[in-house]
């Protein structure tokens, strides 16, 4: 009797094991277009409508928790913001300078002033389920391919980026966020001195494992004046590594630390960035309706 | 309907439940930079009342879950959970550990090796990134959150469960102390 309940025992872990690598080793091996990747698109489509009511059902939850944070945070985010308006109110007068300065530049050189952003149109979506590991920084949003939502397309909210689509489902969509270790998104500083030799540096924002609060700006020379304090926007660029889908100036964030090692060849740009990934409700994802290469909807590896 | 359906049933619809209210509700909320993960605790606590072989069950339910509602790669949290619902089921079958504050331990044990098996499952994949501080802390913070709320989700899952439960540690014991250690028909 209890070599059989050992043998019971042992052949259920056992089974319910290969079942797990049989699952990881198919998914693995499969292309974006598999029959588990589509079983699991398909489920995605299935559970968006549950998890938005389940996240609407729970909201009164989330806010009551994160209204104890916010009185905790609200002392020193107020003193920071304080000295923020300080700073800002001084950029401004520079940058009323700079506008008049750009505004005739731009009529000297005749520049298309329609603007890289003109050409999207911003689907406003609701998060309605998010990864619970580091490893994944990843939100599901209830907007899908019926609402023009194709792979690829930039998410912004009103601070600034938030990240990419790397999955649609009819009616749902998976967005990545630039904090996610799998993003690369390329992007320029700018300087609130007009003629500083940092204004308009380029390099690779990319991000650490465990820290969302934390972005990179890879490949910057060290001969670059950086500040803490400069803007980093989306440069717009395509480079051989990762190609940038975004179009230029979005906001991305503001550089709080610049690292120099001896030997390094670059510097390590640290930034924050604007927007708050850790407290997302809503969503902007621009979407094009037509023209655009990265319109197939063909899924991306996570 | 069976114990054996009604037990099923039971855990399908906590798997469920949970992971949605997971997903939905307690991934967003930040606690000492971190969200908890009920996933573990779930599974920790199914594996304590249930055993090994529904500890394991769960443990592959809930990943397969998680791993489909959030597009990861499929199987390696099934692979990671199935570990900790099968080692909380053989704790409660070789040892039955009698203090209350067991879950609490166990939870934290349970929410460190599913987070560290995760890691080192992404490793093995391929992922590209330094095990730094960050990484470290991130985890130890996890671990942290997780002991904290592990003995209200217990307690939580051990409500839904007891009406179905074959054999619940606690009334074992508490008949044993009322009996003397002995079962009512010994004793008569």
């Amino acid at each position: 009797m209890y070599k059989q309940t050992v043998r019971r025992r042992r052949a259920a872990l056992g089974l319910l094991v290969a079942a797990s690598l049989v699952l990881l080793t198919g998914y693995f091996g499969e292309s974006s277009g598999g029959p588990l990747h589509a079983l699991q698109r398909g489920a995605m489509q299935v559970l968006a409508p549950v998890q938005e009511g389940t996240g609407r059902a729970l909201k009164p939850f989330r806010d009551l928790v994160g209204w104890f944070g916010d009185t905790l945070d609200a002392r020193s985010e107020r003193d920071k913001l304080r000295a923020e308006r300080n700073r800002l109110r001084d950029e401004a007068l520079g940058a009323q300078a700079a506008r008049r300065e750009n505004q005739q530049l731009r009529r000297l050189v005749a520049l298309d002033r329609s603007g890289e952003l003109s050409e999207y149109q911003p689907v406003t979506s609701r998060v309605i389920g998010r990864s619970p590991t580091v490893w994944y920084d990843t939100l599901t949003v209830d907007k899908g391919r019926v609402d023009g939502v194709r792979v690829n397309q930039p998410v912004v909210n009103g601070d600034g980026l938030v990240g990419k689509v790397t999955d649609v489902s009819r009616g749902a969509a998976r967005i990545t966020l630039i904090t996610d270790h799998t993003s690369g998104v390329s992007a320029k500083v700018i300087t609130p001195i007009v003629d500083s030799q940092a204004n308009g540096i380029t390099g690779l924002v990319q991000t650490k494992v465990g820290n969302p609060d934390d972005l990179l700006l890879d490949f910057v020379s060290r001969r670059s004046r950086l500040q803490k304090g400069d803007r980093v926007v989306t440069a717009g660029t395509r480079s051989n590594r990762l190609e940038s889908l975004f179009p230029p100036g979005i906001p991305i964030g503001a550089v709080s630390r610049v690292d120099e090692e001896e030997l390094a060849q670059f510097q390590r740009v640290h930034i924050r960035p604007f927007a708050d990934m850790r407290r997302l409700d809503f969503v902007q994802i621009l979407t094009r309706r037509s023209g655009d290469p990265n319109d197939d909807d063909v899924a991306v590896a996570p | 309907m069976t114990p054996f359906a009604q037990l099923a049933l039971r855990l399908t619809v906590l798997g469920t439940v949970a992971v949605l209210v997971q997903i939905a509700a307690v991934s967003q909320i930040s606690v000492l930079g971190v969200s908890a993960d009920l996933s573990p605790l779930i599974v920790m606590a199914v594996g304590l009342l249930c055993g090994s072989i529904a500890g394991a069950a769960m443990g592959f339910g809930v990943g397969l879950f998680v791993d489909t509602a959030l597009l990861q790669t499929l199987g390696v949290t099934s692979l990671v959970l199935i570990a900790v619902g099968y080692a909380a089921g053989r704790l409660r079958e070789l040892r039955d550990p009698a203090h209350g504050l067991t879950p609490v331990a166990v939870g934290a044990a349970a929410t460190a090796v599913a987070t560290v098996g995760f890691s080192l499952m992404q490793f093995l994949l391929g992922v590209d990134s330094p095990v730094s501080w960050l990484l470290i802390r991130e985890i130890l913070a996890t671990i942290v959150v997780n002991t904290l709320i592990s003995l209200p989700v217990y307690a939580a899952v051990r409500r839904v469960l007891l009406p179905v439960l074959p054999e619940d540690p606690r009334r074992r014991r508490r008949r044993a102390y009322v009996t003397g250690g002995l079962s009512p028909i010994s004793r008569g």
